[in-house]
C-alpha cells in the first residue's frame, strides 16, 4: 500500500517496486502450488494422455536397438477388440460386483462405530482392535485370507475335515483324510472366487469406514440429541433423523473412499488368485496389468485401452465428486 | 537383489587399466544355479586374465521385467534368456545379435544339433544354451512296487495302473494348476504322444487350429486321463510346490513334471529309493517320441559394448567340459551332446531320454506367443476343472489364435 501511494505521490527518490513485489499476493500461491502441480502433471496428467495415445497403437513394449519404438498405429482397433473380448466383460462384471458389495462396508462400519461409541473401560483397546485390519497391508490381508480359504490346511479346510472327514491310514501307511464330500475350494471356483476376495477386501474397508464414523460421532451435537430425546425420539428414528444427518460429511467421505477402493482393487486379486481360475476374478485394473505388464502380457496398446476405459468410468464418478465439492463450497460462501 | 561380483578381489585390483570389461546379466538367485554360474565365471576369468568380468545376478521374475529396459537403455555384453518364442520379440526387434559365427567356428551345429532349431529364427542362430532338463512322469516307486506295477510303456498300461492305484485309494496324479503352466506340461505331453512333434510346433506356431480333429483327439485323451486316472482335488488352488504334499504323503502316485521337482520331492523327506522317473507312455505307436526340454541360454544384446569378448564367453559356455561341470553343479543336463552328466540317476535317465528323442519341444508357454500361451493355459485349467466345456474352450482358443498370428 505504502509503495503504491509513493508512486502516485511522485516522490522522486522512491524506487519503483519490482514486478515480483507488486504481484506478490498473486504469485505466492502459485509458488506453493508449483511442486505439487509439477509432480501431479508428471505422474498423473501426462500419463493419462500417454495412455490414451498408446491405446491407439499395437505395441509389445520394446524399443529397437537404436531406440526407436516398435509400435504400429492401429487406430481404434484395440477398442473394437475390447468390445468382443469375453475376458474384458468378465472383468467389467466383477468390477460392478466389487462396487456394489464393497458398499456394505459403509453401513457395517457405521454400526460398528455406533456400537463402539460408548464409555466402557478399555474401549480404546477394543477400538484399536477393530481398526487393526486397516493398518495391515492389503497384501497381508490377501495372504491371510488365501490361507484361510485353503481347502487343505486353511480354517475352511480344517473345519470341513472336522465335520465331514475321517482320519484313516493310506496305502503306504501315512495318515490321511477321507471326506464324505470334497472341501469347498472357494478361490478356485469360477462362481465364488470373486466373492471370496471381496469378503477379504471388506474386512479392512469396514475398519476404515468405522474410524471415519467414530470421528464423525465425536462431533455430533449433544444438545440436539438431548432435544430430540425430550421430543421422544429414540432407536432407529433417532439414528435416521438426528444422528445420520449430522454424519453426512463422514458418510460422504466413506462412500468416496469405498468407491475408490472398489475400483482400484488390485492387490488382493494379485495375491489371492492372479485373476484366476481362468480369468474369472479379473477386474479392469488387474486385467490391464495382465495384458500389458505381466509375464504373458506384452500388449501395451491393448492394456492402455483397458486403462482408458477404467479411467472413463472413474471420470464419471470423479466429475460428480468435484461437482458436489463445488456446490458445497458455493453454499458455504 | 543385485550383487556384483568380481571373481577375485585381488585380481580386480591388479587388473591392468586397459582390461576390457565384460558385463554379464544372469537371472537365477537359487543357491545351486548361482554357485554353478559363479564357478564358471571364475574359470573364464582365470583363463582370460585380460578380461574384467562384471556380473549382475538378478531374481528370475525381476530379470524378465528388467531385460525389456536394459536391452535398449543399458545393455550388458551377455545376458541370460530363453530360446524359442520367448526370444522372438527381442530378435524381431533386433535387440539380440546373431551369433552364427560362434556356432560355425566352434562346431556347435554338430554338438548342439538337437537344440539348434529352437535357437534359430528365420535362418539365423541366436545365443548358446548352457543347460536344460527333462520332463516326464515322476512316480512313487514304493507304491508301484507294493502294487506290483512296472513303468508304463503304453497308454493302456497307464490306465490299468491308474485303476490299480485308485482301488487302494491312491490318486494317480498330483498337480497344482494355480499358476497355469503345469497344466500346459500335461497338455504338451498328451499332444506330443497323440500327434507328435510337428503338430506341437504347428499348433504353437499358429498353423494348426485348436478345433483341428487332431487337437480334439488330444483333448479327448486328456479327458480320458482325468476320468480314468484323475488328478488331486483342489489343484487349481495349489502351486506346483503345494502339490508335492499329497505326493510325498503317498496320497498321490505320479507327477508330470520337470526334473527340478526332484529337489523339492527330496525336501519333503522322500528318499532316492522312493521316487523314480519314467518317460511319458506312448499313445499312438506310429508317433516318434519327442520330449519337452526347456533350455536356458546366453545371448549377446545388439547394444553390447564388448561383443568380441562376449563371443569368447559364449564359446566358453558351449565347451563340453564347461557344460559338464556347470550342469553337474546345478543338477541339470548339458545341451552339448559331447558333455558328460553326473551319476545322479535322474540325470542319467534324462540324458538317455533326451538324447534319443525325435524332437525337443521347449514348452507350451515358450513355443507359443505370450498372448496365445496365456489364453491357452487358462483354457487348459478350465478344461481340467470341467471337461464338458472342451469344445467351447477350443473354439475360444481358435478366436485368440486368429487374432495373435
Amino acid at each position: 500500500m505504502a509503495a503504491t501511494d509513493a508512486s502516485i505521490g511522485a516522490v522522486p527518490k522512491a524506487p519503483k517496486p519490482s514486478w515480483v513485489k507488486r504481484n506478490k499476493l498473486s504469485i505466492a500461491p502459485w509458488i506453493f502450488l508449483a511442486p505439487a502441480l509439477f509432480f501431479f502433471a508428471v505422474y498423473v496428467v501426462i500419463p493419462i494422455f500417454e495412455s490414451v495415445y498408446l491405446s491407439l497403437f499395437e505395441w509389445n513394449g520394446l524399443y529397437r536397438a537404436d531406440g526407436t519404438s516398435t509400435a504400429t498405429f492401429v487406430g481404434l482397433d484395440n477398442y473394437v477388440r475390447l468390445w468382443d473380448d469375453a475376458q474384458f466383460w468378465t472383468s467389467m462384471r466383477n468390477n460392478v460386483a466389487w462396487l456394489i458389495l464393497y458398499m456394505l462396508a459403509v453401513p457395517l462400519g457405521l454400526f460398528i462405530a455406533l456400537f463402539l461409541n460408548q464409555e466402557v473401560p478399555g474401549m480404546r483397546l477394543y477400538k484399536s482392535l477393530f481398526f487393526f485390519p486397516f493398518v495391515i497391508s492389503q497384501v497381508v490381508v490377501g495372504l491371510i485370507f488365501g490361507w484361510f480359504y485353503n481347502p487343505d490346511f486353511g480354517v475352511v479346510g480344517q473345519l470341513w475335515k472336522f465335520a465331514f472327514c475321517e482320519e484313516t491310514v493310506n496305502f503306504i501307511g501315512n495318515k490321511t483324510f477321507e471326506c464324505a464330500r470334497p472341501a469347498p475350494d472357494i478361490l478356485s471356483s469360477a462362481e465364488w472366487a470373486t466373492y471370496g476376495i471381496i469378503a477379504a477386501g471388506l474386512w479392512p474397508q469396514i475398519a476404515y469406514c468405522m474410524i471415519l464414523y467414530l470421528t464423525g460421532l465425536n462431533n455430533v451435537a449433544s444438545d440436539q440429541i438431548e432435544a430430540a430425546r425430550l421430543d421422544g425420539a429414540k432407536g432407529w428414528k433417532m439414528l435416521w433423523y438426528v444422528v445420520l444427518p449430522q454424519l453426512r460429511p463422514a458418510t460422504f467421505i466413506a462412500v468416496v473412499v469405498t468407491v475408490i477402493g472398489a475400483l482400484r482393487s488390485f492387490d488382493m486379486i494379485a495375491i489371492m488368485t492372479q485373476g484366476g481360475p481362468f480369468g474369472s476374478t479379473n477386474v479392469l485394473a488387474y486385467y490391464m496389468y495382465e495384458v500389458a505388464i505381466s509375464e504373458f502380457g506384452e500388449r501395451y496398446g491393448y492394456g492402455s485401452a483397458v486403462a482408458v476405459v477404467l479411467f472413463a468410468i472413474m471420470l464419471v464418478y470423479i466429475s460428480y465428486f468435484l461437482w458436489r465439492m463445488y456446490q458445497d463450497e458455493k453454499g458455504a460462501r | 537383489m543385485r550383487s556384483i561380483m568380481t571373481s577375485a578381489l585381488a585380481l580386480a585390483i591388479a587388473a591392468p587399466a586397459f582390461a576390457a570389461d565384460l558385463v554379464i546379466n544372469f537371472d537365477d538367485l537359487n543357491p545351486a544355479p548361482k554357485a554353478a554360474f559363479e564357478a564358471a565365471v571364475a574359470q573364464f576369468q582365470a583363463e582370460n586374465p585380460d578380461i574384467n568380468v562384471i556380473v549382475n545376478i538378478n531374481d528370475r521374475e525381476a530379470h524378465k521385467t528388467a531385460i525389456r529396459n536394459f536391452l535398449t537403455a543399458d545393455a550388458p555384453d551377455v545376458t541370460s534368456w530363453y530360446p524359442g518364442n520367448r526370444m522372438a520379440p527381442f530378435t524381431d526387434a533386433g535387440l539380440f545379435q546373431p551369433v552364427d559365427d560362434v556356432w560355425d567356428d566352434n562346431g556347435l551345429r554338430e554338438t548342439f544339433a538337437a537344440i539348434e532349431p529352437t535357437m534359430t529364427r528365420d535362418g539365423t542362430t541366436f545365443g548358446v544354451p548352457y543347460t536344460y532338463y527333462q520332463w516326464g512322469i515322476y512316480y512313487r516307486k514304493d507304491i508301484f512296487d507294493k502294487l506290483g506295477l512296472e513303468e508304463f510303456e503304453t497308454w493302456d498300461d497307464m490306465l490299468a495302473g491308474c485303476a490299480a492305484m485308485k482301488k487302494v485309494g491312491v490318486t494317480p496324479f498330483t498337480i497344482g494348476t494355480k499358476f497355469l503352466w503345469t497344466a500346459a506340461g500335461v497338455f504338451d505331453y498328451i499332444n506330443l504322444r497323440t500327434n507328435g512333434y510337428d503338430v506341437h510346433n504347428g499348433l504353437t506356431a499358429g498353423e494348426i487350429a485348436y478345433t483341428d480333429p487332431r487337437i480334439v483327439q488330444t483333448m479327448e485323451n486328456w479327458a480320458q486321463l482325468i476320468e480314468e486316472c484323475g488328478f488331486v482335488d483342489n489343484h487349481a488352488s495349489m502351486s506346483w510346490q503345494d502339490a508335492l504334499a499329497p505326493f510325498s504323503n503317498g496320497d498321490a502316485g505320479m507327477y508330470v513334471m520337470g526334473n527340478f521337482a526332484v529337489a523339492g520331492m527330496k525336501d519333503t523327506g522322500l528318499t532316492e529309493d522312493q521316487i523314480d522317473y519314467m518317460q511319458f507312455p506312448s499313445i499312438n505307436s506310429d508317433v516318434a517320441r519327442a520330449e519337452e526340454a526347456p533350455a536356458d541360454a546366453f545371448f549377446i544384446p545388439t547394444n553390447a559394448k564388448n561383443p568380441e569378448d562376449a563371443k569368447k564367453f559364449l564359446a566358453f559356455v558351449a565347451r563340453a567340459d564347461v557344460q559338464s561341470t556347470w550342469n553337474a553343479a546345478m543338477g541339470q543336463l548339458p545341451p552339448n551332446s559331447e558333455a558328460t552328466v553326473g551319476d545322479d540317476k535322474f540325470l542319467q535317465e534324462g540324458m538317455a531320454t533326451l538324447s534319443t528323442a525325435a524332437g525337443l519341444a521347449q514348452f507350451f508357454d515358450r513355443d507359443a506367443p505370450a498372448e496365445m500361451a496365456q489364453a491357452g493355459m487358462q483354457g487348459f485349467q478350465e478344461f481340467m476343472l470341467d471337461t464338458s466345456k472342451m469344445m467351447d474352450i477350443l473354439e475360444r482358443l481358435d478366436g485368440v489364435q486368429a487374432e495373435v498370428y
